[in-house]
């Protein structure tokens, strides 16, 4: 007999804090038996420094710079499905509130008054990913096939949308796993 | 300019009983008399009225006329409806800031003036219009523009302005039974008095009477439960916000047939046994107010109010004024009773409707102006007479408020029953391509369906009527109805809260040139989010001018489109700019392709 074919995902953090992957590997023992029936490519789990064709790819985080346009784009282009993943992703999250701050003043603040700072100088290597004036929810950059709320999304409702759409069914989550408040 | 300690914050209170259930009153007479609401004052009005900070300050963040910093002694707000807009609203507020040498949403230099816009203020029949310092100025045009402008300079107190400048017509170009009969004072209270309460109920049934505020619940029921409802005291509200976009027959009743409107709610206050009414009126109606009180002092007069209504033993009955702070959802009814209590005008859950818990929880009659100037003709001339206009189904007549492109804007009132058709015709309007009726938040009809009818049956409407000509973009109108639903969200549900703003930037982007048939996708799915989850009316029908349009006119939505599959919301590249100047940078990665 023939194994099923394994699904391939990729993940990836943009502005985000890697909340969003802990509480995937948050799964537990239940990790055991996602690798049976998924397969990682691109991913901070797998080090993989650029993904081929997938099937599921998920996002966490916002768009902050030029190089998160450069991966999101590269996820678009390679996955099937894509998946925002946590508040950040889907909203700019927590990374956004400095979107009422002027960039100036935010390099200002942290390159030549913050405290302890002598003779700070504003760095422009082209190394350094050259931030937006603003962070945006990825979905303002790519076209995005699903949503996963919460900051972070609970360890069960990722595994519920998982296996889902790995038996290629519509997910959905109950309202429970919905529900913060 | 106003000076601080002009504020006479003790003053104001025990003007309003040192009551917190009239905070939205204090807060008006505050923001009115010190031009700010200040931060200490806030402090010392929750001493004063013995309440938390935060309960002031929740009320004070709450309505759009009250600010904590200084417009200046004179602020400038331009309405902003589409009809404005029509008649050249932007170029005008342009021109007058460059005369001024101002910015909008900035304070002049010398702490003189502020210019912004605000929504719709009820004087679509003569736009573009704005207010100063509250008081409207209709038919506005560069001379008298320059006008405003010259006072301005020369720091004249507004009272001190040529009066000619704040003349409002009434523009009524077709009356009937409700605005083109003499009414005299007291004549349908007279009836009342004679026929006692539960046979006036019958002729209110018998008249087949439905709500003009929009749901067209019936009033007789309506009243009979509230009559019927156990409670302390029984209220009598009559809901004078009318801040639908393009509404503006209630001004034009209250301008000039006040006593009949008082009386159709006397007539209320003796069916369900209230001693206390009140009308809501919004703040932009403010040049009416002081009319208001003095046709209630005349009526107090004339035994029609007070005690012992026309010699009744016992027939109590007086009726305040409140006047709102520039908050659209304050006109549905459960909002505007927490705004008569003094909080934010949130929507209450209901059920309990008001007719069992309104005001303080009391059993309360909320109806329309219009409403209640039908009922007072109703008493006056019986239930028969006013079935015998209209449908079966919608008895009477309906003012309906005609603006846009036609030749002769302003008050209609017709039989329920009338056609589009014949209305465009008598407004002046050969070249109506589209008719937007019962404001943004109505039904938007094309030039196909000019034979459907004014009536609760088929075009259900609080009276809105705004007419656009084969020149105007659709597009245009619904963009703009976005943004004064996106503003005038409460924020209390978040469906609303945020699928209102989704909607606005949305069609921001395709404005901009960006969209694409996702976006088109997207909104339809908002609008079903909307639709089933929102916690009131407000964000029920918040969608319907983008779903309406889309429909009707897909050509003006289509051209906009660039892709069909996606396009990002902003420009890349242009996003980087910023930093690109802050670090010096210009290498490859410092950019990024717009493809
Ligand atoms: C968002 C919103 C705004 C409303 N604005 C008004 C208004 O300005 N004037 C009005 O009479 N009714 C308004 N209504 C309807 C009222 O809630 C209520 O149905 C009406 O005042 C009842 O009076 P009626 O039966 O005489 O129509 C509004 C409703 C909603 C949901
Ligand atoms: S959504 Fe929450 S957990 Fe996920 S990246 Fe953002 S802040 Fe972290
Ligand atoms: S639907 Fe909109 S206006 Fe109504 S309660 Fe919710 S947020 Fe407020």
């Amino acid at each position: 007999m023939t194994e099923p074919k394994k699904l391939k995902v990729a993940t990836c953090s943009l502005a985000g804090c890697f909340g969003c992957h802990m509480s995937l590997l948050d799964i537990d023992e239940k990790l055991f038996e996602l690798v049976k029936v998924v397969e990682f490519d691109r991913s901070p789990i797998t080090d993989i420094k650029h993904c081929g064709p997938c099937d599921i790819g998920i996002v966490e985080g916002g768009v902050c710079n030029a190089e998160n346009v450069h991966v999101l784009k590269e996820f678009r282009k390679n996955c099937r499905v894509l998946v925002a993943t946590g508040a950040c992703a889907i909203t700019g999250g927590i990374p956004a509130w400095r979107n009422n701050v002027d960039l100036w003043d935010c390099f200002q603040e942290v390159y030549h008054y913050g405290i302890g700072l002598e003779n700070g100088q504003i760095p422009n290597d082209p190394e350094l990913p050259l931030p937006f004036d603003k962070v945006h929810p990825i979905g303002e950059v790519v076209r995005v096939d699903h949503f996963l709320p919460g900051c972070p999304p609970p360890a069960d409702a990722i595994w519920k949308f998982l296996t889902d759409l790995a038996a290629g069914r519509e997910p959905k989550l109950e309202y429970e796993m919905l529900h913060y408040d | 300019m106003p000076e601080q300690d002009v504020c006479d914050l003790p003053g104001i209170v025990a003007r309003w009983q040192h009551d917190p259930a009239n905070l939205v009153q204090i807060l008006r007479e505050v923001q009115e008399s010190c031009g700010t609401i200040p931060s200490d004052a806030l402090d010392r009005l929750a001493q004063l009225l013995g309440v938390p900070r935060v309960r002031i300050e929740s009320t004070a963040s709450f309505y759009a006329f009250f600010h904590a910093e200084s417009h200046g002694a004179y602020e400038i707000l331009f309405s902003d409806n589409i009809v404005d807009r029509m008649a050249g609203k932007e170029a005008l507020k342009q021109y007058f800031c460059e005369r001024l040498w101002l910015e909008p949403r900035k304070l002049s230099e010398d702490g003189l003036v502020y210019v912004d816009d605000t929504a719709d203020i009820g004087l679509a029949d003569q736009a573009p219009a704005l207010l100063v310092n509250g008081y409207a100025i209709p038919s506005l045009d560069k001379a008298r523009l320059d006008l405003v402008a010259e006072l301005i300079r020369a720091r004249k107190p507004l009272a001190d302005w040529p009066p000619m400048l704040f003349e409002i017509p009434d523009n009524v170009r077709k009356p009937g039974p409700l605005m083109g009969e003499a009414f005299a004072p007291g004549a349908a209270l007279k009836a009342t008095l004679a026929r006692g309460a539960d046979a006036t109920l019958a002729e209110l049934d018998a008249a087949n009477l439905r709500g003009r505020g929009g749901a067209g619940f019936k009033t007789a029921t309506k009243w009979a439960s509230c009559r019927k409802a156990e409670g302390e005291a029984h209220y009598v509200v009559c809901n004078a916000d009318e801040g639908e976009p393009g509404t503006f027959k209630d001004r034009v009743l209250l301008a000039s047939h006040a006593d009949l409107v008082f009386e159709g709610m006397t007539v209320c206050a003796r069916a369900i046994g209230a001693r206390r009414g009140f009308l809501y009126l919004r703040g932009e109606y403010r040049n009416l107010h002081e009319k208001l009180k003095s046709v209630l002092a005349a009526r107090r007069e004339q035994g029609l109010l007070g005690r012992n209504i026309l010699g009744e033993d016992g027939f109590d009955f007086d009726i305040e004024i409140h006047l709102g702070a520039g908050a659209y959802i304050c006109g549905e009814e459960s909002a505007l009773i927490e705004s008569l209590e003094g909080k934010p005008g949130k929507p209450r859950n209901r059920p309990p409707f008001p007719d069992r818990r309104g005001y303080r929880d009391q059993p309360t009659v909320v109806n329309n102006v219009e409403t209640f100037a039908c009922a007072a003709k109703i008493a006056e001339k019986g239930g028969a007479w006013f079935a015998a206009l209209g449908t079966p189904q919608s008895a009477g007549t309906k003012l309906v408020s005609v603006s846009g492109d036609c030749k002769r804007p302003g008050v209609y009132e017709y039989p329920f029953g009338a056609s589009v058709r014949q209305i465009l015709i008598d407004c002046g309007a050969e070249d109506a391509h589209a008719v937007q009726v019962s404001g943004p938040s109505g039904t938007c009809i094309s030039f196909r369906e000019f034979d459907r009818r004014i009536a609760f049956e088929d075009l259900a409407t609080a009276g809105a009527f705004m007419v656009f000509s084969r020149e105007r973009d659709m597009f245009e109108v619904a963009r703009n109805f976005t943004h004064f639903f996106a503003h005038e969200s409460c924020g209390f549900c978040t469906p609303c809260r945020v699928g209102t703003s989704l909607l606005k930037n949305t069609m921001d982007k395709l404005a901009a040139g960006k969209g694409s048939a996702y976006d088109m996708h997207e909104m339809k799915h908002i609008m079903h989010i909307l639709r089933s989850m929102a916690h009131c009316g407000l964000g029920h029908t918040a969608a319907n001018p983008v779903v309406q349009t889309m429909e009707k006119f897909p050509d003006a939505y289509e051209r906009r489109l660039k892709r069909l599959d996606f396009e990002p919301a902003f420009d890349l590249d242009g996003a980087l700019q910023t930093a690109r100047l802050i670090t010096g940078r210009d290498d490859a990665w410092a950019h990024l392709a717009n493809e």
